[in-house]
């Protein structure tokens, strides 16, 4: 499988402070790739630099064969994301949304109407459709904003807490529209607080204090750490940690 | 930007395309705003409610108006003044004073608008040197009533003194000195169009453009949009459009409530006086572009231009505080503040009716406070962007 996303070294200093120091690894094309770590261990500016919002100070990567420091329009048009707070707009309908998305990522008008059918069927929001998504629950929102986030067919959909304040079982759902998009060769990278979804993952990396400290599949860091879940794990390798929040 | 052959082929992004995008997002803009119809409801009366406010507030028309007259020469002249003063509609004669030292009582004690007081032996001047004066004291708390108070009072004394020269041949002079108490400045009707003019552009364009831009940063919307292949000046100026039409319509309200209802016509060109406000509107949604690139949050944005563009402009801009009357430092500061500029080309243009070459000092300002705010807010935003 061809690799999608390669780094090399890649570093971010904001002034004397290094928030990723010389992080390097690969994502291959339909992998499912858990990006875990404490609060203020450099997980988020690292991923800002991957989704080419942030330059960095030396490295390379290479995000879907785009350089990230010096082709970072090519790879904006080539990627997905989906962040943290809930980044659907409350004040429009379920398809302005879906319209507006698509147009963004200049998916042609006629697909754009095509596609958006075809989406609200498989969701189950057909009667949704002229909704506004303030008025709709948590978990819908998510769904749809990550179905939103691969509207464009990315080849890569970049996940920031994509569950946050969603119950195990809603979470579980939202899961199989991941395992949906990994079929249809879409890559994902997500980052989360939740150890039961690490453990949905297929490989993991765990960042503390800018390093990435340890990079395996679920099962391996489990037997490598002698812990019966990824939260033991986690525990482990946060304990390391000498800075805490950002 | 470097880019290898690569890209060239692989991404051939038609303009037409682009155009397509910013097109939905203005109208997605436009959503944002008609969906929220109570702020949309405020944004378009608050300029009418502030007119009324301001309308009703100013007195043009007094009638009634109760005075009182110390007159110790009681001579040909003064009583021929006094029979028209009396005459006429706009004056009651509650009382006759009979020594200076009750003029301030009476004034205070009797809610009198005006007292008109003759010099001594004024018919005796008038016939030795020409010239005789009547003082006339008005309450001045009251600038409005009492300017227009004082202008009916000269009318009458400026009548008796025509009436007089039909009869003499001598041209004699009466000069009525004006006097107000408690507040030395009158500012008159007028005065308030141009202000409102500047103070609602200017909260329309720079507030509102800031809490918008403000408001995706704070849902997360925005870093959504950072990351699309979207421009981001692109979404930024698409935030300008809406709030640029509403001012539009804010204008035009505001000129037809100051026509109509104010009866404050545009004496000069409607042309330059709409092309100078479109230079303003202009300036007002770059400053909020600017505040946009500093506030995090509705709060920060809302705080920030209410303090730092609006108030300076109620208090500072001569919008109501003449600002000959501030202490040098704040004279100095007025000069900084756009809407200083703007209130003043508009009162040449609009109230004095004064030609395009008499505002060329204030468009000259103000273009060059657009082009300037427009560089600082460009490099501030593309810096917070990193």
């Amino acid at each position: 499988m061809e690799n999608v996303i390669e780094v090399n070294n890649l570093t971010k200093k904001f002034g004397s402070f290094t928030a990723v120091d010389h992080i390097s690894f690969e994502v291959k094309q339909g992998e499912i790739f858990g990006f875990l770590g404490a609060n203020g261990a450099g997980k988020t500016t690292a991923m800002r630099m991957l989704c080419g919002l942030l330059p960095s100070t030396s490295g390379k990567g290479l995000v879907a064969g785009y350089d990230i420091n010096t082709q970072s329009e090519q790879v904006k048009r080539n990627i997905g994301y989906m962040s943290q707070k809930f980044a659907l707009y409350e004040d429009l309908k379920v398809w302005e949304n879906i319209r507006l998305y698509g147009g963004i990522y200049g998916v042609p008008e006629p697909q754009i109407v095509s596609k958006t059918n075809d989406l609200l069927k498989r969701l189950g929001f057909e009667n949704e459709r002229n909704t506004l998504v303030n008025s709709l629950p948590l978990g819908w929102k998510q769904k749809l904003a990550f179905s939103v986030a691969i509207f464009h067919e990315p080849k890569i959909v970049f996940l920031d807490e994509p569950t946050g304040g969603v119950d195990p079982i809603t979470r579980r759902k939202f899961w199989e529209l991941i395992y949906e998009a990994t079929d249809r060769g879409i890559t994902v990278f997500v980052t989360t607080h939740y150890m039961d979804e690490a453990e949905y993952c297929d490989r993991v990396s765990m960042m503390v204090d800018g390093h990435i400290e340890a990079l395996d599949t679920p099962k391996n860091l489990k037997q490598m750490f002698h812990a019966d879940t990824m939260n033991e794990v986690f525990q482990k390798l946060a304990r390391k940690a000498q800075r805490s929040d950002s | 930007m470097n880019s290898t052959n690569k890209n060239e082929h692989t991404h051939p992004t038609p303009t037409n395309g682009q155009w397509k995008t910013f097109g939905s997002f203005v109208q997605k803009e436009f959503y944002h705003i008609t969906r929220d119809q109570t702020t949309l409801a405020l944004l378009l009366i608050l300029p009418v409610l502030l007119m009324i406010l301001f309308g009703f507030s100013i007195n043009t028309e007094v009638k009634n108006s109760q005075i009182a007259i110390y007159d110790p020469s009681n001579d040909v002249a003064t009583r021929g003044i006094i029979e028209k003063i009396k005459a006429s509609d706009y004056f009651t004669v509650v009382r006759m004073l009979n020594n200076p030292a009750e003029i301030e009582k009476q004034f205070l004690k009797d809610d009198l608008k005006m007292v008109v007081i003759f010099s001594d032996h004024f018919y005796e001047n008038m016939q030795r040197t020409g010239k005789a004066q009547i003082e006339l004291l008005t309450d001045g708390t009251d600038p409005n009533s009492a300017m227009t108070v004082v202008s009916y009072a000269s009318n009458i004394i400026g009548l008796y003194q025509q009436d007089l020269f039909k009869i003499q041949q001598i041209p004699f002079e009466i000069t009525p000195s004006v006097k107000l108490m408690y507040n030395p400045e009158l500012k008159g009707p007028y005065f308030f169009v141009p202000g409102i003019l500047g103070m609602i552009l200017m909260i329309i364009c720079s507030m509102m453009t800031s809490i918008s831009i403000a408001r995706e940063k704070e849902f997360g919307t925005m870093e959504v949009l950072l990351v699309s292949p979207f421009k981001p000046m692109s979404i930024i100026l698409s935030k300008t459009i809406p709030y640029f039409v509403i001012s539009l319509v804010n204008l035009a309200t505001m000129l037809l409530l100051s026509v109509f209802m104010l009866k404050v016509p545009i004496a000069g060109s409607l042309f330059w006086l709409v092309t100078f406000s479109i230079l303003f509107i202009f300036l007002s949604l770059s400053l909020g572009l600017l505040v946009s690139s500093i506030a995090n949050s509705q709060l920060q944005a809302l705080l920030f231009s209410g303090m730092v563009l609006v108030i300076p402009v109620v208090m500072l801009s001569g919008m109501i505080f003449p600002i000959e009357n501030m202490p040098a430092f704040f004279q100095w500061f007025s000069k900084l503040i756009p809407a200083t500029w703007y209130i003043s080309g508009v009162k040449k243009i609009m109230i004095k009716g004064l030609g395009f070459t008499s505002i060329l000092p204030e468009l000259g300002v103000l273009i060059s406070m657009t082009i300037l705010l427009i560089g600082i807010s460009w490099k501030t935003f593309k810096y917070r962007l990193e």
